[in-house]
């Protein structure tokens, strides 16, 4: 082949594939990266209000406002409880589930696809069944879940869940799991049959037991998957929002980050304060997954 | 390429089912099995059970008190007032939810075709800087979108663009590009590259490929992105809320929901649950007739798809 088509290739593969990819380049730029920089600007500035005052930067004090803001402290212990909680109760039932039924069982295509409906409906829609079904109300005015727990006899289960003054981001937790579940199964179970049969079976040769062979073959292999896991509940957790909204207003007992947000903008219109907070958020979602999408693409470069 | 996910997922994994008798041990534990896998199932269905059945007991019999139980006679009257609203239930959702199929079967058009182009090219026309781009690309799709509202509604406020319905058309193939080109970059990966050699030796060129070569064979990944995007935005809340402030004329289905619920309406708890049985049916349906598809797009989103 002569010189020159081979130079013609390599020069259409280079710009050919970047002139069309470009408008879409430009407008992650533009309204990812540009935009984020202008809530920080936004940040920086006096718009406390919507009037239409001058425009003045005043350095770091928003943020420095934000530590001292009661309100902001409170939901952003709200939303520690509720990531603490919710990423256990959902690792933990994703991977009873994944254990269940990793091996093969009849019926599993049935399970597996009632197990992972949820994560096709809206949290808003499941927020208002989860609103009823928490409802406070105890003993002979019960209903819903507290009902069900006095009907099981487990009557002293029963509590103010959502509206409780400590464990409000703990019930909030529930609908979470239930929603997430079958996401951390759906990976694990993945997991799970990505790991070769040999090593099973050679295991299995060696003498060791089922358990073992789950301790010490198994589980180890499964790792890189339970940081996967991980990083995603976690991402998914910090943004929580609509879930919140859907099941508990903005009430103040169950108000995280993104929902105290919403209102600093929406209802105090302090556009300066919402936009710290959504910076704030944002750097420690990037803390979580930054990391991740480097090992990513270094993965990416071996494969 | 190894397998993807969702083909690991569903493969019959038989190493232990071959037909055979079990000893005591081993049927006490498939019974344990099933018996957990049955109480998972009905944790997991309740709330939907507790939506349809409270959804036919009409509209003033329904209490928290019997929220499990199943309705004496059928009643659909809360449906239709759900659906078209009445005067004591002024909010219908039959109108947002209109509004809602018309802006989202568009922007998840847009999206495909969009994700379509770049994930071809950064699968098979890499360019200097092109994976640094991608994750680029990438974070975009894991920040929280509060980051860069407040300047996105500015914009759409001077543009003028909150007083239509196409601001969540934009919004939603905006920043839906980084997951629909990570589908298809994913799904053009495994496409060997002899194929497009044998292209190029042919002197077709990168437009010529992907017409007669590449499009021909996206039809999944087509199946993915248009049902991922078309579930993400019918359920969106974040971008519907801020971009449309919540104006009546503007409301989708998950805003029109959050209203009706939210309101002085809590009493009427059959309509709130019928309400919500109704916006979710279009996504179920979706799920029920093409899940699979569905769980390659939410597979993706963990990077491991």
């Amino acid at each position: 082949m002569s010189k020159t088509t081979k130079n013609k290739r390599s020069f259409s593969t280079r710009v050919g594939g970047l002139f069309f990819v470009l408008p879409s380049i430009i407008t992650v730029i533009i309204f990812v990266y540009g935009l984020i920089l202008w809530s920080v600007n936004v940040s920086l500035t006096n718009q406390n209000s919507g009037g239409k005052k001058a425009i003045e930067y005043v350095g770091l004090k928003n943020y420095t406002d934000l530590i001292k803001d009661e309100r902001f402290t409170h939901s952003l212990s709200n939303l520690v409880k509720f990531t603490i909680v919710f990423i256990l109760g959902a690792l933990v039932t994703g991977f009873i589930m994944a254990l269940l039924l990793e091996k093969g069982i009849k019926g599993e295509g049935f399970f597996r696809s009632f197990y992972l409906y949820p994560m096709a409906i809206s949290f808003i829609a499941m927020g208002t069944v989860f609103n009823w079904l928490l409802n406070s109300a105890r003993d002979e005015e019960a209903g819903g879940l507290n009902l069900a727990l006095q009907k099981i006899g487990l009557g002293f289960l029963q509590n103010d869940w959502y509206v409780s003054e400590k464990g409000a981001m703990y019930a909030m937790a529930l609908p979470a799991i239930w929603q997430m579940s079958g996401y951390v199964l759906a990976l694990f179970l993945a997991g799970f049959r990505g790991i070769p049969d040999d090593l099973r079976e050679a295991a299995r040769v060696d003498g060791a037991s089922e358990s073992q062979i789950y301790r010490h073959v198994l589980f180890p292999q499964l790792t890189p998957t339970l940081l996967t896991i991980l990083i995603i509940l976690g991402h998914i957790s910090m943004k929580a929002f609509d879930l919140i909204i859907g099941i508990n207003g903005k009430s103040y007992v169950t108000q995280v980050v993104a929902v105290y947000m919403w209102e600093s903008t929406f209802d105090a219109r302090d556009y300066a304060k919402g936009t710290s907070i959504a910076i704030v958020l944002l750097i420690m979602i990037a803390i979580v997954v930054v990391p991740y999408l480097r090992y990513n693409n270094k993965q990416q470069a071996y494969r | 390429m190894s397998k993807d996910l969702v083909d690991l997922i569903t493969t019959k994994h038989d190493v232990r089912n071959k037909k055979r008798k079990l000893n005591g041990k081993e049927r006490f534990w498939l019974i344990f099995r099933y018996v957990s896998l049955a109480f998972i199932w009905f944790l997991v269905v309740m709330p939907i059970y507790v939506m349809v059945i409270n959804s036919l007991k009409g509209v003033k019999n329904v209490y928290l008190t019997n929220a499990f139980k199943l309705p004496e006679k059928l009643d659909f009257s809360a449906w239709s007032v759900a659906w078209s609203g009445t005067d004591y239930f002024p909010q219908s959702i039959s109108e947002s939810m209109g509004r809602t199929l018309f802006f989202v079967i568009q922007s998840s058009i847009i999206s495909a075709v969009i994700g379509s182009i770049n994930g071809y090219v950064f699968a098979k026309w890499k360019f200097k800087g092109s994976n640094f781009i991608f994750t680029l690309f990438l974070f975009g799709m894991f920040i929280p979108y509060q980051a860069i509202m407040i300047p996105l509604v500015r914009i759409a406020t001077t543009l003028d663009l909150n007083k239509s319905i196409y601001v969540l058309v934009l919004a939603h193939v905006i920043y839906g590009i980084p997951i629909c080109t990570l589908i298809f970059r994913n799904y053009y990966e495994a496409i060997p590259n002899e194929l497009i050699e044998a292209g190029r030796v042919d002197k077709a060129s990168m437009v010529r490929i992907y017409r007669s070569l590449i499009l021909p064979l996206s039809v999944p990944a087509f199946v993915v992105v248009l049902i991922w995007q078309f579930t993400s935005a019918w359920n969106d809340f974040l971008f519907a809320i801020f971009l449309t402030g919540g104006s009546p004329k503007l409301s989708v289905a998950t805003t029109a929901l959050n209203f009706i619920t939210g309101s002085s309406n809590q009493v009427y708890y059959g309509v709130n649950m019928t309400a919500s049985l109704i916006v979710s049916l279009p996504t179920l349906i979706v799920y029920i007739f093409l899940g699979r598809y569905f769980l390659r797009g939410l597979l993706s989103g963990s990077l491991k798809g």
